[in-house]
């Protein structure tokens, strides 16, 4: 087991500097030379060769890289173009709302995802199953940003019962300490603003959450069915156990593993996709930042925000893992 | 045992047929946008701006007064253009590489496979904004980025199938009988590899459609005014109020197409690949 723990914490680092390497070549083939958008239009030539030298532009590339590497792992992100505050407090200002929204979606699609995947294998070939498995492969078929527009045009616009956009109404006046609204104010009791801030949340989680639903109900289905046609189900039913146990204590559980795997490499879409939700529902949350950020050539705020993400992603995977040895002891001794 | 032929299956089964009729119907629809479209997809005219859906315009007008079923017709055109033009792109450049990475073995087919996995570490979307990004806004980048994401997949598939075969004594036995390797590799390892890489491109373009309407959204796609199914959306947000209509026909043609090639996708893993069936 320790041996297991060891080699798969080991594997993080290569892949972790990968990602740095290859973000570094990226932010290298940029047309245009980065001294002199940070500058700007105006500078004199002379100011753009002290911002070159100042930079470290001048150095040979294995300079700038070691420079680059020992920058990120301390957590210097740079210096944001546009507001000239740290990229990563800006990003850290920003990523409590991330938190929440793809956590809420997770837990969404989730929950959502085993039980529609569960009720399906259980009544195969009805028209549940059917209607299920229909509505999974929309679910995949559909553009998020397009989905988040339509709940928009039907629950804001059409029936107006909830709000369209932002995290939380800014008349309320709230001002957290953490970041993350609908935690704290859950943990201090303040209903007036978590019940703005949930119903907010509402409408873009969901439109995240439906990738991975759809995702999660087609593996829990055909997991369960592989399942439900094991000799022990037939024992277990044999012996006269209610039906809700044998489904979900027998077999839901020994059929759980490929579900938790595909619901960690959901977290991918989540993160992916929060980009574009952000963007739809102006989600003050580092996805929209990113986007923002292209737009105003801000790159080392695009290259921060693009590292955080994926080392998260990077991050997620090795819990996923290490979960997955915890509920299979097999793999521990493999 | 089932022994029909994989185009039999194929045509047996519901899904898939669906799909295909969904994809030909789109494809005819497009390669005769002149004659379907009723109008010129550039044509403003802002005295007829937003008119509701029904009578003159079948599914009303956009915020400078263009017909938008004539804009969906030609955009389909870009979207489904953009999106073969990224997979095939990137099952030629996956191909070779993969292919490559197992012919030669030893660091480079560690090297090569670890840049995949590191490319897989990112969540896809979020690599092909980078790219655009560098790049530079537009839908020949948006489409080069879309390729190089999709890398990956494609370069998997055909190592995992070349190290497979490698082996096995036919291609020894033509080895033995002089073939040269780049003869062997594409005469008899390739080949072999052909189903499952059909079945990923299919599939891959549902992916890629949904990532290129994605990158136009946000603008590092197809610029206006250039009729394009995700750039179309990300200009009529802001009629979300007035015009619920232009917000929803072009994310509604994008999903048909996708579904199209999911059903189909689907459908040849079924048919071509009898191993993956459930």
């Amino acid at each position: 087991m320790r041996n297991y723990l060891a080699k798969r914490l080991l594997l993080t680092f290569p892949t972790a500097f990968g990602i740095l390497v290859l973000v570094f070549v990226l932010m290298r083939i940029i047309p245009g030379d980065p001294a002199r958008l940070m500058a700007g239009e105006r500078a004199t030539p002379e100011q753009v060769a002290a911002i070159r030298e100042q930079m470290g532009l001048n150095d040979p590339y294995w300079v700038q890289f070691a420079r680059f590497v020992g920058e990120m792992a301390t957590g210097d992100f740079g210096e944001s173009f546009f507001s000239k505050r740290p990229v990563m407090e800006e990003l850290m200002a920003r990523y409590p709302a991330t938190v929440e929204l793809t956590l809420f979606a997770m837990v969404i699609a989730t929950v959502a995802g085993v039980l529609a995947g569960v009720m399906a294998a259980v009544y195969r070939g009805s028209i549940l199953d059917h209607g299920v498995m229909a509505l999974a492969l929309v679910g995949v078929s559909m553009p998020i940003f397009w989905l988040g527009l339509q709940l928009i045009i039907l629950f804001s616009v059409k029936l107006g019962w909830l709000p369209a956009g932002g995290r939380v109404d800014p008349r309320l006046g709230w001002q957290g300490s953490t970041g993350f609204v609908i935690f704290e104010t859950l943990f201090r009791g303040e209903w007036t603003v978590f019940w703005d801030a949930f119903r907010r949340l509402l409408l873009p989680a969901v439109a995240l959450a439906t990738i991975p639903l759809s995702v999660i109900a087609r593996v829990t289905r055909s997991a369960m069915l592989e399942v439900l046609g094991q000799d022990y189900i037939r024992t277990a039913r044999a012996k006269g156990l209610s039906e809700r146990v044998v489904i979900f204590r027998h077999t839901l559980r020994n059929a759980l593993l490929p579900v938790i795997t595909v619901v960690g490499l959901q977290v991918g879409s989540l993160l992916g996709g929060a980009v574009l939700t952000e963007t739809v529902f102006s989600w003050p949350g580092i996805g929209r930042y990113i986007v923002q950020s292209i737009e105003a050539r801000d790159y080392p705020v695009v290259q921060g925000g693009i590292v955080l993400i994926a080392l998260a992603f990077v991050v997620v995977n090795l819990i996923v893992d290490l979960l997955y040895t915890a509920i299979d002891p097999r793999i521990r001794y493999s | 045992m089932n022994r029909q032929s994989p185009l039999r299956r194929l045509f047996r089964h519901r899904n898939a047929l669906l799909g295909g009729a969904i994809i030909l119907t789109l494809v005819v629809m497009v390669a005769c946008a002149p004659w379907v479209a009723p109008y010129d997809p550039l044509d403003a005219d802002l005295t007829r701006a937003l008119r509701p859906p029904g009578g003159e315009f079948l599914l009303g007008t956009d915020e400078q007064g263009r017909d938008l079923f004539s804009r969906l017709v030609w955009g389909g055109r870009l979207s489904l253009l953009a999106g073969v033009s990224a997979i095939g792109l990137a099952l030629v450049l996956g191909t070779a590489t993969g292919a490559l990475s197992a012919y030669f073995g030893g660091w480079v087919d560690l090297l090569v496979m670890r840049v995949m996995d590191i490319m897989l570490a990112f969540p896809s979307i979020l690599l092909a904004i980078a790219i655009t990004a560098i790049l530079g806004p537009g839908l020949g980048n948006a489409i080069l980025a879309v390729a190089v994401v999709n890398i990956p997949y494609f370069a998997r598939l055909v190592r995992a199938s070349v190290l497979s075969i490698k082996e096995q004594e036919y291609v020894q036995a033509a080895e033995a009988l002089g073939a040269d390797h780049l003869r062997i590799l594409a005469g008899h390892v390739l080949p072999n590899a052909l189903a499952p890489l059909i079945v990923q491109a299919t599939l891959g373009l549902g992916w890629a459609l949904l990532d290129i309407a994605g990158l136009s959204f946000l603008g590092l796609g197809a610029r206006p005014p250039d009729p394009e199914w995700g750039s179309m959306l990300s200009r009529a947000q802001a009629y979300i109020q007035v015009a619920p209509w232009v917000v929803t026909y072009p994310g509604l043609a994008i999903m048909v197409a996708v579904l199209g090639f999911n059903l189909l996708g689907d459908g040849l893993r079924d048919a071509l690949d009898p191993r993956l069936r459930r």
